[in-house]
């Protein structure tokens, strides 16, 4: 559509102006000061002193901050790159048979999604008690990334179903005349299909992978050591428990740059692959 | 043709996987212990009471923002269009964690920390770059006819809004409303920061003090899982569409 539609009016701002009012105080203001706060060396008590970048600086150079972002691409991998490999599979294997019990099998599946993830780390912190893995310094970051691998593949599989249930039949058809077997069917029909599911999927895991803060706070607290510690957790012990307010601003400003970027290189690569 | 070992298998790899979706929270449902002991051992009448009075407020608020503000993008032009669109996309991914640090320390220097207030303005504002961003889709889809019939008929743009459109929408609204009442139900980090007060903790937060309190009882713990989780288990069992719908339109919380 070249040509937006409706009437040009000035009434428009008078509809805009609660709701961009609030968006801007409560979340761009908040957003102007963390950029503002994270130029300081604040204890959130005492009168701050400037340092200009050094936060920033600090970002790059201080260890236990390299590895909280370390873990959180660790976590990628089981937040984002897994349940998109799993949810494929399963729209895979739906696409090829007529599956019974198709709609109960979605419900369930979706599930973990509505759930409080502070009742999914509860849950999990007791399944996982026998084994000991959260308390390993080697298993508690695959440990916490599984919890995010549940949460994640049944929306990919509802997302991928959706995208193959677009796809025209004469295509499987085609393939099938062709001889093709279920995993070159897979290849050359399904997967092309859903290019801009697997984008929007992506985006999804990926932005809830580097938000992660209610699945490791409670089930791990970062621990043990800091095997697990992850930027948002960060966020919070230094805000409110180490008195780095300035540092704190600094990781939650490049968190929502990181995430930012992210999710529009998700997007663009998916509109080009969608062209071609 | 697609033979029978292959269909077998792909209702094995399902039905393994939806195994795996539902044993947690089968887990939950058999392992709880006494409901009534959890309830009240957990406080959880206040906590719950304190989650449906921001849910509501939340869902309300920013329901009315959204609608009006979705309204005027979707269905009229105006200078300046699209960089105010773009900043509610931007909004779209501005995360909790980027913003709740100044959020806390500008509430507490207002007195509002331990209020309502700092539970349901945040999020409000949130939720109103989500429901823009959604409303604006429906408005667009509107047919254009319809307005026009309406101005013709010398409906102000107000009531072509509440009379004329907006009944056409209750689909787009109800999917908005369900998505915000469960983001809003589940959150945990703003509360967390922003109330020390026990009688406004929310259900979320009241479960993690809860669980921090008895570790050692499962059944109590799995009791308060169960509460906390149900109220927005049973609205999804009912509109599961509309999560489903609104989620797989790449929908994204801050």
């Amino acid at each position: 559509m070249t040509r937006p539609p409706g009437e040009p009016r000035r009434v428009a701002y008078l509809y805009l102006l609660p709701g961009l009012a609030l968006f801007g105080a409560f979340v761009l203001y908040p957003l102007a000061r963390a950029g503002w706060i994270s130029l300081f060396e604040w204890d959130g008590v005492t009168r701050g002193t400037w340092v200009g970048a050094d936060n920033y600086a600090a970002l790059a150079e201080d260890a236990d901050l390299r590895r909280a972002f370390l873990h959180s691409a660790v976590l990628l991998v089981f937040y984002a790159a897994l349940p998109v490999a799993i949810g494929l599979v399963l729209a895979g294997a739906a696409s090829r048979t007529r599956v019974r019990g198709l709609a109960a099998l979605r419900t369930i599946l979706f599930l973990p999604q509505v759930i409080a993830l502070v009742v999914v780390a509860l849950t999990w912190r007791l399944i996982y008690q026998p084994t000991g893995w959260l308390g390993d310094f080697d298993l508690a970051l695959p440990a916490v990334g599984l919890i995010g691998t549940w949460v994640a593949y049944g929306l990919c599989f509802v997302l991928f179903l959706a995208g193959v249930q677009k796809v025209p039949l004469s295509l499987y058809d085609a393939a099938r005349v062709d001889g093709a077997g279920a995993l070159r069917e897979f290849f050359a029909v399904t997967l092309p299909a859903l290019k801009g599911e697997i984008a929007v999927a992506l985006t999804l895991c990926t932005i809830a992978a580097l938000r992660n803060f209610d699945i490791v706070y409670l089930t791990t607290a970062g621990g043990p050591g800091d095997a697990t510690s992850v930027p948002a957790l960060e966020v919070y012990e230094r805000a409110f428990e180490t008195g780095e307010v300035g540092l704190a601003a600094a990781i939650g400003v490049c968190l929502a740059a990181i995430i930012f970027a992210l999710s529009f290189a998700i997007n663009r690569t998916a509109e080009r692959a969608a062209r071609t | 043709m697609i033979d029978r070992r292959e269909q077998v298998l792909a209702h094995v790899v399902l039905g393994v996987f939806a195994l795996i979706a539902l044993a947690p929270v089968v887990r939950i449902v058999l392992g709880t212990g006494s409901l009534a002991t959890a309830w009240d051992d957990g406080n959880f009448s206040t906590s719950l009471r304190t989650s449906a009075i921001v849910t509501v407020s939340v869902v309300l608020v920013s329901g009315v923002l959204s609608i009006l503000a979705g309204y005027a993008f979707g269905l009229m032009r105006f200078r300046g269009e699209q960089v105010l669109f773009y900043v509610i996309v931007l909004g779209l991914t501005i995360p909790m964690e980027a913003i709740v640090v100044p959020l806390y320390y500008d509430l507490r220097e207002a007195g509002l920390t331990d209020t309502y207030w700092a539970l349901i303005l945040p999020q409000a504002a949130l939720s109103t770059a989500f429901g823009t961003f959604w409303m604006r889709a429906f408005f667009r889809s509107v047919p254009r006819s319809l307005i026009e019939a309406a101005r013709l008929d010398g409906s102000s743009s107000w009531m072509t809004l509440w009379r004329v459109v907006l009944p056409l929408g209750r689909p787009a609204v109800l999917t908005m409303v369900v998505l915000v009442f469960m983001w809003t139900w589940n959150e945990f980090l703003l509360a967390l920061v922003m109330v020390s007060d026990e009688s406004l903790r929310t259900a979320p937060l009241g479960l993690a003090f809860f669980q921090g309190r008895n570790t050692s009882d499962e059944g109590l713990l799995m009791a308060g899982a169960l509460i906390v989780a149900a109220p927005v288990v049973v609205v999804y069992l009912f509109l599961q569409r509309h999560f489903i719908r609104g989620m797989l339109s790449g929908a994204v919380k801050g």
